[in-house]
């Protein structure tokens, strides 16, 4: 896994309390992790620190599974 | 009896009676305030007055850059913000028939929308902080109606439906949403009724006299506390009885 990859996940670990090896790039936040639609916005919020980037809200909106969000952040950092 | 040290609160509306009186119930309590208004003059002389921890931010929040700029100053000079008081409010009383396009959205912008506009961009921090309270403020009149005020009492109504809605998003996150509604309380506003105006008004009140600014503030206290974590969506009536809703 990429450096952003690991980053990524350790945000979403600590946020949802999920397993480890349960936060693969398929995982679908809502509906593999248990995240309900605030705990998405706080896991964008969470990125968005990471990583120093904005991430408007249509893109947010896009943003369903671990690895949408690394592919997003990639293309955003 | 609450102790909000620590706390930092922006109040809105601050230089008028109930707003200045809930900054002072707040910064009491040991908050760090931020009074927030359109006049300097009166919002420097009450900062004056408290002492440390309180800070002024002018804003005119029918005005959408001003309004945006609040919050960030608040937070700026206080460092965080975890209690919003949206109490500003204004008035253009005309009969229904009568009432202006402009009329009606002047009192909604400012009255309804720019407390949604407050709210949202607070939530952020409160969210991360898992703490957080927010009062507004609204009037008798929102859940019983007042014939001249179709625009303020359908600012405030939606104010109830709006918090409520609010409340069910996060509370989860340690944050509750809540309002006050005064009924009439002596302010500037209510000394310019004639004794006529007066009399009528107190013949509906059970208490038999208006409310003073502090009754208000000390709702607003009471709601902003941490004894109140298990109050969310809540409006508390504070008006000697008038209408008990």
């Amino acid at each position: 896994m990429s450096d952003i990859a690991d980053r990524v996940k350790k945000i979403v670990v600590e946020h949802l309390g999920v397993d480890e090896d349960k936060v693969v790039e398929s995982a679908s936040f809502i509906d593999d992790l248990g995240a309900d639609s605030l705990d998405t916005v706080e896991l964008v919020m969470a990125f968005e620190e990471e990583f120093g980037i904005e991430i408007p809200d249509d893109a947010a909106e896009t943003i369903q599974t671990v690895g949408d969000a690394v592919n997003f952040i990639k293309g955003a950092v | 009896m609450f102790d909000l040290t620590g706390k930092a609160a922006l109040v809105t509306g601050a230089s008028g009676g109930i707003g200045g009186a809930i900054a002072e119930a707040l910064h009491g309590a040991g908050a760090t305030v931020t009074l927030s208004g359109t006049r300097e003059t009166p919002l420097r002389e009450l900062a004056d007055r408290l002492g440390d921890r309180a800070h002024v931010v002018t804003a005119n929040l029918g005005d959408a850059e001003s309004l945006a700029a609040l919050p960030k100053a608040a937070a700026e000079a206080m460092g965080s913000l975890d209690i919003l008081v949206n109490n500003a409010g204004i008035t253009r009383d005309n009969l229904f028939m009568r009432m202006s396009d402009d009329e009606w959205a002047q009192v909604l912008d400012v009255n309804l929308s720019s407390v949604f506009k407050l709210s949202r961009s607070v939530l952020r921090g409160m969210m991360k902080s898992r703490w957080g309270r927010i009062v507004n403020i609204t009037s008798v009149v929102g859940a019983t109606g007042n014939p001249g005020q179709g625009n303020y009492a359908a600012a405030k109504a939606g104010l109830v439906g709006m918090s409520k809605s609010l409340a069910y998003e996060v509370a989860s996150r340690g944050i509750t949403v809540n309002c006050v509604a005064p009924g009439f309380i002596a302010t500037a506003m209510t000394d310019k009724l004639n004794d006529e105006q007066k009399g009528k008004i107190l013949g509906q009140i059970p208490a038999g006299r208006m409310g003073s600014p502090e009754e208000i503030a000390a709702a607003v206290l009471y709601l902003s506390s941490p004894e109140a974590a298990y109050v969310t969506g809540a409006t508390l009536h504070v008006n000697g009885g008038m209408a008990m809703i």
